[in-house]
C-alpha cells in the first residue's frame, strides 16, 4: 500500500483546526510557495502529473497554464465541492477533517494563477461540511493567512447534481439556474462573472501543498506513468468494510475491493463493479484487474471519474440497479439540451417497464440505439455520463434484462 | 397554520443581504445564499417571498422564480417543521433503502412529498447524498443519519417534535 498523503491527518481529533493542521506541518508549503515565481509553481504541478480528481481527469498544471498571462482584470479560483456523483463521498471527508489542506492548496494555486479571490461551492445538502469549512476559513482570516491578497467566499448550492459540472457550477455561482455553458470559451478564458477562472475539485487542490513541500518527482512516483499521486477511493455497496481508502493511482480494483474493503459481502461472490461513480461504465467480475488511474480505466472502456467504487454481489439485479441510475439521470438532467432531456426521461420509463415485467425484447435495442446516437450531441458531459451505464449494463448483462422481457 | 407573516427581512437580515451581495463581483451571485436566508426566515419560498427577494436584487420576479424552481432545496409550499429525506440512489438501494423508505412512510402515515397532518414532518425521497459508506442513510433537517435500521429510524422519528 502506498504512503498516506491526503488522509494523513484524519486520525487526529483536532485535524479540522488550525492548530492541529499546523502541528503536522500545515502551511509550510504556503511559506515555501511564497518564495516561488507563479510560473514555477505551475511547472512543479505539471511535472507532478497531478490530474483532476473530480471526474474529468484533466492535467491540473496544464489547466492553470490556460489562464491568459496578459489579462489585467480579476482571475478567479473556484473550488468544486458540489460532490454528488453516486457512490462518491471523499470530498466530504476532506472538508470535515482537513479543511485547512484545501485552504492552503487554494493559497498556493491562487499565487500560481494570480488570483485574489476564490469561491468554494459546497453542495447545499452538506450543511455540516459547510459549517466546518466556514469555521476553518474564519480561523485562517483571524491568523492573517487569508485577507492579505487572497480572499475566500464559501458558497452554498441549493440541490442540483448538474452544478458539479464546471460550467453549470459557474452559472449557479452567478445566481442563475445551473445550466452548463457552451465551450469554448473555456472557463480559463471566460469563466465566473465573465473573467478567467480555474475550476478545480477539492481533493485535487488538497494535493497541491504536499507537491510543493516534497516535490513533483516524489508525487509523480506515487502513481502511474501518466497520473501522479495517491487518491481517495470511495468504496461502497456490497463490501464488508465500506469506506474511503487512500492508495496509489496505480492500485488495482481487485486490491481495493479485497485488501481495503474486506472483500465482497452478502453472497460473497462478485457480479459487477462501478469503478468511478454512477456515470462510469460497469465492469464485470473478471474485469477488476485494472489499474485505477485515468488511462487504465479508459482502456477498459470505463472511467475513473470521481473514484466512487460501488460493488455488486451475485444477488444484485442489474436491471434494478440500472433503474435506480436511470431515475437519477431523468431527475437530474437540467433540461437544456433536447437529446439529454428527452432520452433520460424515456429511457427511465423503458427500464421501468422492463423491470415491471412489461418490457419487450426490442426495448433493449431501442435503448442502446437512443443512447449511442445521443453521445456527444449535448452541451456538457452529463448525457455522455448517463449513456455509460445505459449501454454497459445492457450489453454486459443482456440476458438478465431479456429474462424480464416478454418474448 | 399560523397567520401569514409579513414578508420583510429585519434590519440585521438586510445588512446580511448587503454583505453577501458585496462578496460577489455581481451582486446576483448572492441570490442562492439569500434564498436560503429567506427560506429560514419565512419557512418557504412563496411567490410573495420570491417577489420580495427579486426587489432586493433589482431582478424580475420571473428570473428569481426560474432559479427557485430549478433547485431541490427551495420549498415553494409550506413544509413540515422537519424534513426527512431518504436517499434512494445506488449504494443506499444496495443496502436496503427501499425497505427503509417503506418503513418511514408507514411510521409517518404519509407518502413521499407529503407532510404529516400535525405539520411535524415532510417526507422526501432523494438522489445521492454522498454518504454511501454508511448506507442506507437519510438527511433529517441539517443532519445526516447513517447506517439506518428500522429501529434506528423509529428512534430518530420519535425524537422529532
Amino acid at each position: 500500500m502506498a504512503e498516506i498523503v491526503l488522509m494523513r491527518n484524519f486520525g487526529r481529533q483536532d485535524s479540522h483546526t488550525l492548530a492541529g493542521y499546523r502541528a503536522t506541518g500545515g502551511y509550510t508549503a504556503w511559506e515555501k510557495a511564497k518564495g516561488m515565481e507563479p510560473a514555477a509553481i505551475t511547472e512543479e504541478v505539471k511535472k507532478s502529473n497531478l490530474r483532476g480528481l473530480g471526474g474529468a481527469g484533466f492535467p491540473t498544471g496544464m489547466k492553470w497554464s490556460f489562464v491568459p498571462k496578459t489579462h489585467t482584470g480579476p482571475v478567479y479560483l473556484v473550488i468544486n465541492a458540489d460532490e454528488g456523483e453516486p457512490g462518491t463521498f471523499k470530498d466530504r471527508y476532506l472538508l470535515e477533517r482537513d479543511p485547512h489542506a484545501l485552504i492552503e492548496g487554494m493559497l498556493i494555486t491562487a499565487r500560481a494563477i494570480r488570483s485574489a479571490k476564490g469561491f468554494v461551492y459546497i453542495r447545499g445538502e452538506y450543511v455540516q461540511p459547510w459549517r466546518i469549512f466556514s469555521g476553518a476559513v474564519k480561523d485562517a482570516y483571524d491568523a492573517g493567512l487569508l485577507g492579505n491578497g487572497f480572499d475566500i467566499v464559501v458558497h452554498r448550492g441549493a440541490g442540483a447534481y448538474i452544478c458539479g459540472e464546471e460550467t453549470g457550477l459557474l452559472s449557479s455561482l452567478e445566481g442563475k439556474k445551473g445550466w452548463p455553458k457552451i465551450k469554448p470559451p473555456f472557463p480559463a478564458i471566460k469563466g465566473a462573472f465573465g473573467e478567467p477562472t480555474v475550476v478545480n475539485n477539492v481533493e485535487t487542490i488538497a494535493c497541491v501543498p504536499p507537491i510543493i513541500n516534497r516535490g513533483a518527482e516524489w508525487f509523480a512516483g506515487l502513481g502511474t506513468k501518466t497520473q501522479g499521486g495517491t487518491r481517495m477511493y470511495s468504496v461502497s455497496g456490497r463490501v464488508t468494510k465500506p469506506g474511503v481508502y487512500e492508495d496509489s493511482c496505480a492500485v488495482t480494483l481487485r486490491q481495493l475491493i479485497h485488501d481495503h474493503a474486506g472483500g465482497v459481502s452478502h453472497t460473497g461472490k462478485l457480479k459487477a463493479v462501478v469503478p468511478g461513480g454512477g456515470s462510469a461504465a460497469i465492469l464485470t467480475a473478471d474485469e477488476i484487474d485494472v489499474a485505477m488511474d485515468v488511462d487504465g480505466l479508459k482502456a477498459k472502456g470505463s472511467m475513473i471519474g470521481s473514484a466512487g467504487v460501488v460493488v455488486m454481489d451475485e444477488s444484485v439485479s442489474i436491471p434494478e440497479a440500472l433503474l435506480v441510475l436511470a431515475r437519477f439521470y431523468a431527475h437530474e438532467s437540467c433540461g437544456q439540451c433536447t437529446p439529454c432531456r428527452e432520452s433520460t426521461g424515456w429511457i427511465y420509463k423503458m427500464v421501468h417497464r422492463i423491470v415491471d415485467g412489461h418490457g419487450r425484447k426490442d426495448d433493449l435495442d431501442t435503448i442502446l440505439d437512443v443512447a449511442k446516437r445521443g453521445g456527444g450531441t449535448t452541451i456538457c458531459a452529463f448525457y455522455d455520463g448517463a449513456i455509460g451505464p445505459y449501454i454497459s449494463y445492457i450489453e454486459k448483462f443482456r440476458g438478465e434484462f431479456e429474462a424480464l422481457c416478454r418474448s | 397554520m399560523t397567520a401569514t407573516r409579513t414578508i420583510v427581512f429585519s434590519p440585521d437580515q438586510l445588512a446580511e443581504v448587503r454583505r453577501l451581495q458585496g462578496l460577489y463581483p455581481d451582486k446576483r451571485g448572492a441570490l442562492l445564499p439569500v434564498l436560503h436566508m429567506a427560506q429560514d426566515a419565512f419557512d418557504y419560498v412563496s411567490l410573495e417571498v420570491q417577489e420580495y427577494v427579486a426587489g432586493l436584487f433589482d431582478m424580475a420576479p420571473s428570473h428569481v422564480h426560474e432559479v427557485v424552481t430549478f433547485y431541490t432545496l427551495y420549498f415553494q409550499q409550506p413544509k413540515g417543521r422537519h424534513v426527512v429525506a431518504v436517499c434512494h440512489n445506488l449504494s443506499c438501494y444496495l443496502a436496503g433503502s427501499r425497505e427503509i423508505l417503506a418503513h418511514v412512510k408507514q411510521r409517518l402515515g404519509i407518502g413521499v412529498g407529503e407532510t404529516t397532518d400535525d405539520g411535524r414532518v415532510t417526507l422526501q425521497s432523494v438522489e445521492c447524498l454522498c454518504a454511501c459508506e454508511a448506507a442506507p442513510m437519510m438527511q433529517v433537517d441539517d443532519r445526516y443519519e447513517l447506517n439506518l435500521t428500522p429501529e434506528k429510524v423509529d428512534r430518530i422519528l420519535g425524537e422529532l417534535r
